[in-house]
């Protein structure tokens, strides 16, 4: 079962899209799993036979139990395992989750466990009933003695988070993954306004001389900017994770997609640097058609090393954005909208695009935050060169 | 083709796109990004959908005037009509 | 009901042991013409004679070995050892012969001999007299090893034992036998199971033997501060009863274990893995003990009292586990 995000547990095998016995190549989707994400396809890394499936349909399974046994082209074997090493974060404590106990047969399934913060202390029957009950053990004082969470801690606390277990598994992974992200990430935010009349004469010249589909939207050209100025900014293009910051080797940006009713997404356009404008287009349309039918790909969900997202759509000026764990920035886009700008002494009507970018100080400074923000502005001024 | 084909037609199109939004009644003024929840993309797909089923070219230009029913429907009448 | 001490409802039950099967007798050091070290077989040599009621040498493996052919043979031996300390002459007739021959005879020959044996300190007896080994001997397969520690299982304890066909180690804390209470008689209990010997809900203790006492004791001073401890007397050292401990500490997620005997390598150690193994996820608390202290158990009155578990060391053990 591979870890597709930060703060996946488990996951639940839907269907198996080979059968036994098969050939399966690189890139093949060979099972679909339902997450806390939605149903997310899941590819195949090896060319072999795959040949045990380890896993029934409907069963639930902790991140990292072997799904399948692919047997390669020269006899050696592999497993799904190795999805799991893939650059995605595995989480900090996998381990299955328990809905109730009855006995002590029960009892000896260990919890899920929360992210607790650092030098504090729960006790066993407290993770047990804050992982059944859904409670963030980080957001709960301990009363027992030196301060530790104990049992009737987590009984008080369940009034308050009453409403956790209502919520949908995509609201509760956003949740988590928000909440860590807040509680662990030191953010630092900048904004910059940028005249973006070149982008939107060029984008409207290219799309009046082409036929509709083949059109583009201005989110395929600041996508691009993005991905190309990350080149010289390796230090926001990356995973924050136990040896501190590791810079990616390609540049994966994920697009916040959100779903029509509530819960988002944001996958992966994998190598976004190296894709022309026309091919970045096709892409994000392929890729938010499938996310809002909940049919991405596993390593779309899992590995994206930098989040942009655009509301502008929505008609806000800006947004200040919380990065997604353990990724350790991302780029917000508000609405291009015509305004009153200073040229020289005068002062025009222009179409300004305002950016902003959440960082993870760990990682990176202000400074260097500034520059890449200039960099995207100034990507966007010669957008023939996109 | 009359007004009501093209409503239906642009409603049918709105569905496959967005198929949250079936049964979701829209008076013609209304802007349909506001009243389905659609975004620029789901625009983008409703101008390649209507231009292909309709067989004739929506100018980019003229995106912004499918972004109500009304205007759609007035839109697509004025192109077809000249032929 | 019948009030009684614990030396009688011993006395009572080899009585009738002895009453109702001719193959029980009753052997060891100065159980006849004496009354027994601490007085509990008084009067039987006049009631049974010296066939059944035999006084023996000062030499533990050579009575404890003849009991053990005496069980093979056929007759049912109440072995008595003066205090388990000497038991330890008689180890390797334990150990190596009664828990071992039914299994190394492919079941041909079964030991149906129960030894008994004082234990504990307290009584200003040195610390060749004092010390608590039950827990070693609960570390042998093959041999059952039972604590009472209350008159009705005194009474009640030895009948089942004899009844087992294997070796049955009876561990009598000789503080205890002059404690009094009103029982059933004839006490009819099991050889298996522990008991809840008082209910509770903050804390459980675990004990048995002559800490059980203590144990209760405590639970009342506690319950007089408002925290409800549940009391688990073990009764049986081997096999434990883990379902009994597992209940107690899932109902109350917070355990102290009160033992008599020294706690490296102790019953008490035992029990703290067994709860960690199977009743991890109940814990809202680490646990504790309290057991003598690792010295041989002094001589001076007041070093004794300062080695041995005490009423105030449970309820000092129990408000750390609670934080108050």
């Amino acid at each position: 079962m591979p870890s597709l995000g930060s703060d996946m547990e488990a996951g639940i095998l839907v269907e198996w899209m080979k059968q036994q016995g098969e050939k399966v190549s690189r890139g093949d989707i060979i099972a679909v799993v339902e997450t806390d994400k939605g149903a997310i396809e899941v590819e195949v890394f090896e060319d072999g036979t795959l040949a045990e499936l380890l896993v029934q349909p409907g069963e639930k399974v902790p991140v990292g139990t072997p799904l399948a046994r692919i047997t390669g082209p020269k006899d050696t074997a592999s497993t799904e395992r190795r999805h799991a090493s893939a650059p995605a974060p595995t989480p900090a404590v996998p381990m299955p989750t328990v809905s109730s106990v009855q006995g002590a047969e029960a009892a000896i399934q260990p919890p899920t466990v929360t992210t607790l913060a650092e030098g504090s202390r729960a006790t066993p029957a407290a993770r047990l009933l804050a992982s059944e009950r859904g409670i963030d053990l980080a957001l709960v004082k301990g009363t027992g003695p030196d301060g530790s969470i104990v049992r009737r801690d987590i009984e008080e606390a369940a009034p308050r988070a009453a409403t956790v277990p209502d919520l949908e598994p995509m609201r509760r992974a956003i949740a988590a993954a928000m909440s860590r992200a807040k509680r662990d990430i030191p953010h630092y935010y900048l904004g910059h306004s940028f005249d973006v009349s070149q982008a939107v004469q060029w984008l409207d010249a290219y799309n009046a001389a082409h036929p509709p589909q083949e059109r583009l939207l201005l989110g395929a050209l600041t996508l691009k900017a993005v991905a190309l100025a990350l080149k010289d900014f390796p230090e926001f293009n990356g995973f924050y994770g136990p040896d501190g910051f590791v810079p990616a080797s390609a540049i994966h940006i994920g697009t916040a997609i959100a779903m029509r009713g509530g819960g988002l997404a944001a996958p992966a356009i994998h190598n976004t640097d190296t894709l022309t404008l026309a091919e970045l287009m096709e892409r994000l349309r392929d890729l938010i058609g499938r996310v809002r039918k909940g049919g991405f790909r596993s390593s779309e969900i899992s590995d994206p090393t930098i989040t942009v997202s655009s509301l502008g759509d929505r008609g806000v000026d800006m947004l200040l954005p919380i990065i997604y764990p353990p990724q350790v920035a991302i780029i917000g886009f508000g609405s291009v909208a015509p305004r009153a700008w200073a040229i020289e002494d005068a002062v025009a009507v222009r179409p300004v695009l305002t950016a902003t970018l959440a960082a993870d100080h760990r990682a990176s400074d202000g400074h260097r935050g500034a520059l890449l923000l200039r960099r995207i502005g100034g990507l966007l001024d010669t957008p023939e060169d996109l | 083709m009359n007004r009501e084909d093209l409503r239906q037609m642009i409603l049918e199109e709105i569905s496959a796109i967005a198929p949250e939004t079936d049964g979701v009644a829209v008076d013609d003024s209304e802007d349909l990004r506001e009243a389905l929840d659609l975004d620029s993309m789901d625009i983008f797909n409703l101008v390649v959908a209507l231009s292909q089923r309709l067989g004739f070219d929506i100018p980019d230009a003229d995106a912004p005037r499918l972004i109500t029913l009304g205007g759609g429907v007035d839109y697509l009448a004025g192109r077809i009509a000249p032929r | 009901m019948t009030v009684m001490s614990y030396r009688d409802a011993v006395r009572g039950a080899i009585r009738e042991a002895m009453q109702s099967d001719p193959r029980v007798f009753l052997m060891g050091e100065d159980v006849g013409h004496y009354g027994g070290c601490y007085a509990v077989s008084k009067g039987l040599l006049e009631e049974f004679g010296p066939e059944r009621i035999r006084d023996t040498p000062l030499s533990e493996s050579g009575f404890t070995g003849a009991g053990i052919g005496a069980a093979m043979g056929g007759l049912r031996p109440i072995v008595e050892i003066m205090t388990c300390n000497f038991s330890l002459l008689a180890l390797d007739q334990i150990m190596n012969n009664a828990a071992t021959i039914r299994h190394m005879s492919g079941g041909q020959f079964n030991v149906p001999v129960v030894i008994r044996m004082a234990t504990g300190g307290g009584r200003q007896l040195g610390a060749q007299h004092s010390h608590s080994l039950e827990g070693w001997y609960a570390h042998i397969p093959g041999i059952r090893v039972l604590a009472p520690g209350t008159v009705a299982d005194a009474g009640g304890m030895l009948a089942p034992a004899l009844d087992d066909p294997d070796p049955v180690l009876i561990f009598e804390n000789a503080l205890l036998y002059n404690d009094t209470a009103d029982v059933d008689w004839p006490a009819s209990v099991d050889i298996d199971h522990a008991a809840v010997r008082r209910e509770g809900t903050d804390i459980s203790l675990i004990t048995y033997g002559g800490s059980l006492g203590k144990t209760l004791a405590a639970a009342d001073q506690l319950a007089a501060e408002g925290i409800s401890a549940e009391v688990l007397d073990l009764r049986v050292l081997r096999p434990l009863d883990e379902d009994a401990i597992l209940a107690t500490v899932a109902r109350t997620r917070r355990c102290v274990i009160v033992d008599e005997g020294w706690q490296s390598g102790s019953i008490s150690a035992e029990i703290m893995a067994r709860i960690i193994e199977k009743g991890f996820w109940y814990l809202d608390a680490p646990l504790a003990r309290v057991c003598s202290k690792e010295v041989p158990i002094p001589y001076a009155h007041h070093l004794e009292e300062a080695a041995l578990p005490s009423i105030t060391g449970i309820v000092e053990a129990c408000r750390a586990v609670l934080g108050r």
